[in-house]
């Protein structure tokens, strides 16, 4: 591997949820927009906020906090931001309430995942990075979209 | 040179050609003394000998070389078309077709080995040589061969032969050897050329010219001429150049192969039109098509990106609507109008463009039925109508398979054993049809056999057994609503599990599939009459017009292909009737259903009238409740995506006018 996939590797969109930062794999990664509104989808799962018209294409919008089960009185507001990831081939928005920056990881700055309880599940995230004093908690797409690739490649 | 850039090419027109070769092999089994059929196939097998031999596809192009060889002499009638016959080039195709499927699917031609039927032609080729070895044909066919094999005549040589006939003149070919102690081969050549040509006419050489300009050749070289020059006169004037060893000239029997000459000619004529045809891309097959006109190969993707824009350009048109409606400005208005109406007659088009002859799923149904028909020992005559019938492409990839099921279905389950059809009084031979209709907005596909008929006891018996259902239940069921019980995942009637069919996915495989395609199946069936599927298909997939509806404040489309009428009902009139709520419409109970609770929207308080949609499913139907009606509205069918798909109630979205998307009801399952 060269150094300039190394360094393309670890980089990280970073966002803000309930106070906490978090880390996305910049490949994962397609767009951050501005929300817009929602079209509820019925008889789905409940942290699924809706459905969101991105330039003509329908893409599913997942509600972090309750993805997360995170209990807070944020309402979405200016800094809100959907962030259109991309997955095996699926479009999925995530509902943050920030997204400040693309931040580049080292190797060393990242741990593997502790006991981290409180809130969140340990499934969700991989590594825990850690730059200028912050931790930032660098989520697990696949499993925080929550298909089960083994029954559909059955 | 890279063969890559044509590949897509040869594996379209392969799969052509293949189809035909197919429709004319069921029809010689038909009919085995039809001699256009049998050139029809053998023209057939010959295109795709060279297609493949450019390809450098060596199986497919040493097969058919055999299948040619063994058609020749059919056609020469030395050897009658037989049953054995039939049996084997059916055997050649389903080579060749595998082949073919593999080369589109791998690229190369796989490893299914063809010699025992490369093995079968020969001697067959070669017990037809024994048994005409008395015959004068022989003689004839042999020295055929040798001129061929010779002098490799193409069209032109043997055209201008012909003329050359015509017109009196002799037809020679001259083999010159030329001393091995020549120094200069390529200038004595020159000098025979020189000679040859100021009295005759030189047609051919071998090697060809430029190759002996360039001293490309070994001692000797032949020509192909015409002249008003005796043989011998030829013969003294070249033997008279220097440092020429020997000079043959030999007198070219036009009549010797005069008729498969001619045969061979069309042939190869039509060989050079398939050729040009491979050029320029075109569909038109001479012979077999020529109903099809003149027609532009496209890729299926970039139709799809044309759709995709026309269905941008509707919804942009749409929001034109909305805006033109609350500005109020009357040229404004014009203009939409007139978008509306070219995008309208866009749509059309493109949707024509896409859309499809059902003939292309319906022609490998007769030699699946003859196949099964041999494998079962049932006679089944298989009768196809509409087949001109036009669908769009989408759904002909997703059709093939339930036919093929309910076909074998009505095969094997369907139609008694001749011998029971003669006790009951039956014609001996099963027929089975399969009939394709335009219907509205719809396609309908009706599978029927005249057969034994479903029987809904044994129904109800054999879903009790499996536990699908329980006695108290198939007591209340009645017999249309037992029969739907056969569409039932886990359900299959066959006592006998056989090789067709009965192999664990049964009907309920068949309706999902077509409802993925927003289709629906039914089935009418009377005991020992036999039964009919009827599947029901929107022709197209991708902008429907629909029904726009509120629930509190949320848009929801409704097909309008499913919407019966709308009518105001009196919440007065609806009854409970076994914990579901109806009410009696056109002295009908029209089950109600609420919209509001299946989509998980709150309920508003029952006004005295409410707003009823009624939706139709097949014979049933059923009135959704509604807050309020928006109108009628084309709107583009977008999927929720493979995340949210197989959502409840929903069969996908929709963008409306101010961007906003709208949710698509699927009315089937509603029901």
């Amino acid at each position: 591997m060269n150094i300039t996939d190394t360094a393309a590797d670890n980089k990280f969109v970073i966002f803000n949820l309930a106070g906490q930062d978090y880390g996305l794999d910049i490949y994962n990664v397609e767009v951050i927009e501005r929300v817009t509104s929602f079209t509820r989808v019925p008889n789905t799962k409940n942290y699924i906020n809706g459905v969101i018209n991105l330039r003509g294409e329908v893409v599913p919008v997942i509600d972090l906090l309750k993805r997360f089960n995170i209990e807070s009185t944020n309402t979405l507001g200016d800094d809100s931001r959907i962030i259109i990831t991309s997955v095996r081939d699926i479009f999925i928005g995530l509902l943050v309430d920030s997204s400040s920056e693309v931040l580049t990881l080292l190797e060393e700055d990242i741990d593997n995942t502790p006991k981290i309880g409180e809130q969140i599940s340990d499934d969700f995230i991989k590594g825990i990075g850690k730059k200028d004093g912050r931790l930032i908690m660098l989520l697990d797409l696949e499993k925080v979209i929550g298909v089960d690739y083994r029954i559909e490649d059955m | 040179m890279d063969m890559n850039q044509y590949m897509d090419v040869f594996i379209e027109e392969a799969k052509e050609h293949l189809l035909s070769m197919n429709e004319s092999l069921l029809e010689l089994e038909k009919s085995p003394k039809d001699k256009s059929l049998l050139n029809q196939i053998f023209r057939v097998s010959h295109t795709l000998k060279g297609m493949a031999a450019t390809m450098g596809f060596s199986k497919l192009a040493s097969l058919t070389h055999e299948m040619e060889n063994l058609l020749h002499i059919i056609r020469n009638g030395e050897i009658v078309v037989s049953a054995e016959i039939i049996d084997l080039l059916f055997e050649c195709f389903d080579a060749l077709e595998e082949y073919v499927t593999n080369i589109s699917s791998t690229g190369n031609e796989g490893d299914l080995d063809s010699k025992h039927l490369v093995q079968t032609l020969n001697d067959i080729l070669n017990g037809k040589d024994i048994a005409a070895t008395s015959n004068k044909d022989l003689t004839d066919d042999s020295m055929q061969d040798k001129n061929f094999s010779n002098s490799n005549y193409n069209i032109y040589v043997l055209n201008i032969l012909k003329k050359a006939k015509e017109k009196d003149l002799h037809a020679f070919e001259v083999d010159v050897v030329i001393s091995n102690d020549c120094m200069l081969k390529a200038a004595r050549a020159f000098i025979v050329f020189n000679k040859l040509e100021s009295y005759s006419e030189i047609i051919q050489s071998n090697p060809p010219v430029e190759d002996i300009e360039d001293e490309k050749f070994d001692k000797g070289f032949s020509v192909v001429l015409v002249s008003k020059a005796s043989k011998q006169e030829i013969e003294k004037d070249i033997i008279s150049i220097s440092e020429i060893e020997s000079v043959e000239v030999k007198d070219i029997n036009l009549d010797a192969f005069e008729e498969s000459a001619v045969e061979i000619i069309e042939d190869e004529v039509d060989e050079a039109l398939d050729d040009n045809n491979l050029k320029v891309q075109s569909t038109e097959n001479k012979k077999t098509s020529n109903r099809f006109g003149k027609t532009v190969r496209v890729d299926i993707d970039r139709l799809d990106n044309l759709m995709n824009l026309v269905s941008e350009l509707i919804i942009i048109k749409t929001r034109m609507e909305d805006i033109g409606e609350s500005s109020r400005k009357q040229n404004m208005n014009e203009a939409i109008e007139y978008l509306e109406r070219i995008t309208t007659s866009l749509h059309d088009a493109v949707m024509k463009v896409r859309m499809v002859p059902i003939e292309r799923v319906f022609n490998r149904f007769p030699r699946m039925v003859r196949d099964l028909s041999k494998e079962l020992g049932k006679e089944i005559n298989l009768e196809m109508s509409g087949e001109e019938t036009e669908v769009d492409r989408t759904v002909i990839d997703e059709i093939g398979d339930p036919l093929i099921h309910l076909i074998r279905n009505s095969i094997d389950h369907g139609i008694e054993c001749p011998e029971k059809r003669i006790k009951a009084g039956k014609n001996e031979a099963g027929t089975v049809k399969l009939v394709a209709y335009p219907d509205g907005q719809n396609v309908v596909i009706e599978v029927e056999d005249d057969g034994k008929g479903i029987d809904s006891e044994k129904i109800k018996q054999n879903a009790i057994n499996k536990g699908l259902i329980s006695k108290a239940e198939a007591k209340e069921l009645s017999s249309e609503e037992a029969i739907e019980l056969l569409f039932k995942a886990g359900f299959s009637t066959a006592e006998k599990v056989s090789d067709i069919s009965g192999r664990g996915v049964g009907l309920d495989v068949v309706k999902t599939k077509i409802e993925s395609i927003s289709g629906f199946v039914e089935v009418e069936t009377t005991i020992g009459k036999g039964s009919k599927f009827i599947i029901r298909l929107p022709l197209t997939l991708a902008i429907i017009q629909a029904l726009l509806i509120n629930l509190k404040d949320e848009i929801y489309a409704i097909p309008l292909s499913s919407v019966g009428e709308i009518s105001p009902i009196s919440s007065k009139d609806i009854k409970k009737v076994q914990g579901q709520e109806v009410v009696l419409y056109r002295n009908k109970t029209l089950p109600i259903i609420r919209l509001c609770n299946m989509l998980g929207v709150e309920q508003t308080e029952d006004s005295d009238e409410l707003i009823a949609v009624i939706v139709r499913k097949g014979d049933k139907e059923a009135g959704l409740i509604v807050d309020n009606l928006i109108g009628q509205q084309e709107i583009v069918i977008k999927s929720l995506g493979k995340y949210l798909s197989g959502t409840k109630y929903i069969a996908g979205a929709t963008i409306l006018g101010n961007g906003t998307i709208s949710l698509i009801l699927d009315v089937n399952s509603l029901f």
